[in-house]
């Protein structure tokens, strides 16, 4: 009996599932995927305010195709196992279009449900190289030049600008800090200019990382990779800096993060980092700021710019495709240039944008700015 | 031979780390034979005093030494004070309840405290002070050991002799170890069994709490979700050393630091949880109790 009572609570669950879908017609549903709570939700909130921002503009003056855009906020805290659900109930709600995921690890485990879906994906962010490289999601695009882009010139500032002849490379075993520790180990080995004479992944989380910072002071490394997040990196770099390591630290986009300048405090001083490439001559990009400003009351966070340029072309893409059928947008965005914060950009056939790269950054006096 | 030593003091150093935390949990399984699983949320909830206590009294201007000591002791109080309640609520009632009932209760209020600190404080990461300056004498020694790690040794050596001493001689020890032998037993002979419970949930949360000041300091960040790992890491540690002693759980603790530490050193740090897990299991395998457990029949 009570068996029989549940599966009637599940098939009216169905029920109200295929409405909400049917429904769908009457706005654009725009679905924004990432971390907005949890230890790396500074990564993802600047994307969900730059999309209220666009979207705002874009419904107070009239829509896209006449339709209102309504967004679709769902949290995954970087954590692959929640992208699953919050990919799915984006989904189940009917989501057209998703900006996101913001970290790679959960993206990748999102993207089969949004590629079933047939549901097109932009991330201001994930940088993992085989999102694209693979071929596997034909629906996934990203407004941030991945790992294979950003891993070359991290090595070459290291050796040319810095002038390292002895490199360790550190990464925290993960999806976005391990590919990139390898493509900056294979740079610097066929470059031939220094040597890698340390590449070790640390556990993330770990209460005290004296031990490999002792391995790497043995190693007599004059300068250290790291591929990873803040976190890691403020540990690892307090951890040099107390055991007298005058090594320098060169790091990702997951370290170009104000939060990891608040927490290494002085520690951070002269860390350099590579961040999606300085836009603070692209007048797109200061106005978003001000417009940032302005609605928030605050100054933008990370992969704001990335994540304002992707809700502007995808809804660019809605509009002259004028429908949200992938293939219609992928043309669109595949063949017209598009100015956004970021700036002029179109898309590969892999999902790519062309016209974004990385610029390295230093920390001086508690803030990042260009290292060159 | 410089290396090695280098390599030592990390290892003590992260041993004295686990060692802080897992006392909590060796003490708490050694009167009530439960797996307290929010104890690595009391340890995050002390540090996230200290750490509200040490920026209030830094903006009054306090010196340095007031500051860590009322900062300890407030950590020390409050983190007490929810090793208390959560003792009464969720694990008193379910005193004479199956093993399981206790244990998944233990995980729910983990889980709570967790998200409770997060949406009341913050999800972000947070600069911890440093409250422990760098002693000058210890310059020529740093890129071996510094301050913190020197304090971190010496306080959590100074807790395992006090903790023996108090439950081998004091009238409050004898009590504990009645009630962990036979509490009906100990109830008849005028021991007030709940008290000594409460009490030993106090003893284990305060020094939860120092060790959320002292390693906080040490990493110079926390967040809502720092109690986990480390909460596991200790856990570990008391069970490698004899889960229910408590010179057993500062052993293993030592003993999973220098493996961590000495692995990461000569092998890889990509090994070195599997080195650290891999001993625990042949300790585990040739002696089922951990390394200074006492065999026990019949419980789980």
């Amino acid at each position: 009996m009570k068996l029989r009572k549940k599966l009637l609570a599940v098939g009216l669950g169905f029920g109200f599932m295929v409405t909400s879908s049917a429904m769908a017609a009457d706005t654009i549903k725009f679905g924004i995927i990432g971390p907005h709570s949890g230890n790396l939700a500074s990564y993802g909130l600047p994307s969900v305010n730059a999309a209220k921002l666009v979207v705002d503009k874009m419904n107070a003056a009239g829509g896209v195709n006449g339709m209102q855009i309504e967004l679709l906020i769902e949290d995954d805290e970087c954590a692959p196992e929640k992208a699953t659900n919050a990919a799915s109930k984006l989904v189940s709600d009917g989501a057209q279009v998703v900006l996101g995921g913001i970290c790679s690890g959960a993206t990748i485990a999102a993207m089969p449900i949004f590629k079933d879906a047939g549901v097109l994906a932009m991330s201001p962010s994930a940088t993992n190289d085989s999102l694209t490289t693979s071929g596997d999601y034909p629906n996934f695009f990203r407004t941030i030049a991945p790992n294979f882009a950003q891993a070359p010139p991290m090595a070459d500032f290291t050796m040319d600008k810095l002038g390292a002849k002895k490199i360790a490379v550190i990464h925290d075993k993960g999806d976005y800090g391990k590919p990139l520790a390898e493509g900056a180990k294979a740079h610097i080995e066929k470059s031939g200019k220094a040597e890698v004479v340390l590449f070790e992944g640390v556990t993330p989380e770990a209460v005290d990382y004296s031990a490999i910072v002792q391995k790497i002071k043995r190693s007599g490394a004059d300068a250290v990779i790291f591929g990873g997040y803040h976190p890691e990196a403020s540990k690892i770099v307090s951890g040099m800096r107390k055991k007298r390591l005058k090594a320098a630290f060169v790091s990702d986009d997951g370290v170009k993060d104000n939060t990891f300048i608040k927490v290494a405090g002085k520690d951070a001083e002269g860390v350099y980092a590579a961040g999606p490439q300085d836009n603070s001559d692209n007048p797109l990009s200061t106005n978003a700021a001000a417009e940032h400003k302005k609605a928030f009351n605050s100054d933008p966070g990370a992969f704001f710019d990335g994540a304002y340029a992707a809700t502007t072309v995808i809804l660019n893409a809605i509009a002259k495709a004028g429908s949200t059928e992938l293939d219609a947008m992928k043309k669109v965005l595949q063949t017209e240039m598009v100015d956004t914060p970021v700036g002029k950009i179109k898309f590969d056939e892999k999902g790519d944008a062309i016209g974004v790269g990385f610029s390295m950054y230093v920390v001086k006096d508690g803030a990042f700015i260009l290292a060159d | 031979m410089d290396y090695f030593i280098e390599l030592l003091f990390s290892g003590l150093t992260r041993g004295s780390i686990y060692a802080l935390i897992a006392l909590g949990y060796t003490m708490v399984y050694g009167i009530i034979g439960l797996i307290n699983f929010a104890h690595g949320e009391i340890y995050m909830i002390g540090a996230f005093t200290a750490f509200i206590v040490a920026t209030v009294l830094t903006i009054f201007g306090f010196p340095l030494l007031a500051i860590v000591i009322l900062a300890g002791l407030a950590a020390a109080i409050w983190a007490s004070s929810y090793g208390y309640t959560i003792e009464k609520i969720a694990y008193r009632p379910l005193r004479h309840a199956p093993r399981l009932s206790p244990l998944i209760s233990a995980i729910g209020m983990s889980i709570f405290l967790q998200n409770y600190v997060l949406l009341a404080q913050t999800s972000e990461f947070l600069p911890f002070p440093e409250l422990i300056p760098d002693w000058e004498f210890v310059e020529p020694i740093a890129h071996i050991i510094g301050t913190t790690d020197i304090v971190i040794l010496a306080t959590t050596t100074i807790v395992m002799i006090i903790l023996t001493l108090v439950i081998k001689y004091t009238r409050l020890g004898k009590a504990m170890r009645a009630t962990a032998q036979d509490k009906t037993m100990a109830m008849l002979v005028g021991i007030n069994v709940d008290r000594i419970i409460s009490a030993t949930f106090i003893i284990g949360s305060s020094l939860a709490a120092i060790g959320g000041l002292l390693i906080a300091s040490h990493i110079g960040q926390i967040n809502f979700y720092i109690g986990f790992l480390a909460g596991i890491k200790a856990f570990t540690a008391a069970v490698l050393g004899g889960i229910g002693s408590i010179p057993g759980a500062v052993l293993g603790s030592l003993v999973l630091g220098l493996t961590e530490s000495f692995a990461t050193g000569y092998v890889s740090s990509d090994y070195e949880d599997v080195f650290a897990f891999s001993l625990l299991v042949l300790i585990l395998i040739f002696k089922p109790s951990g390394i200074l457990g006492k065999a026990e029949t019949q419980k789980v």
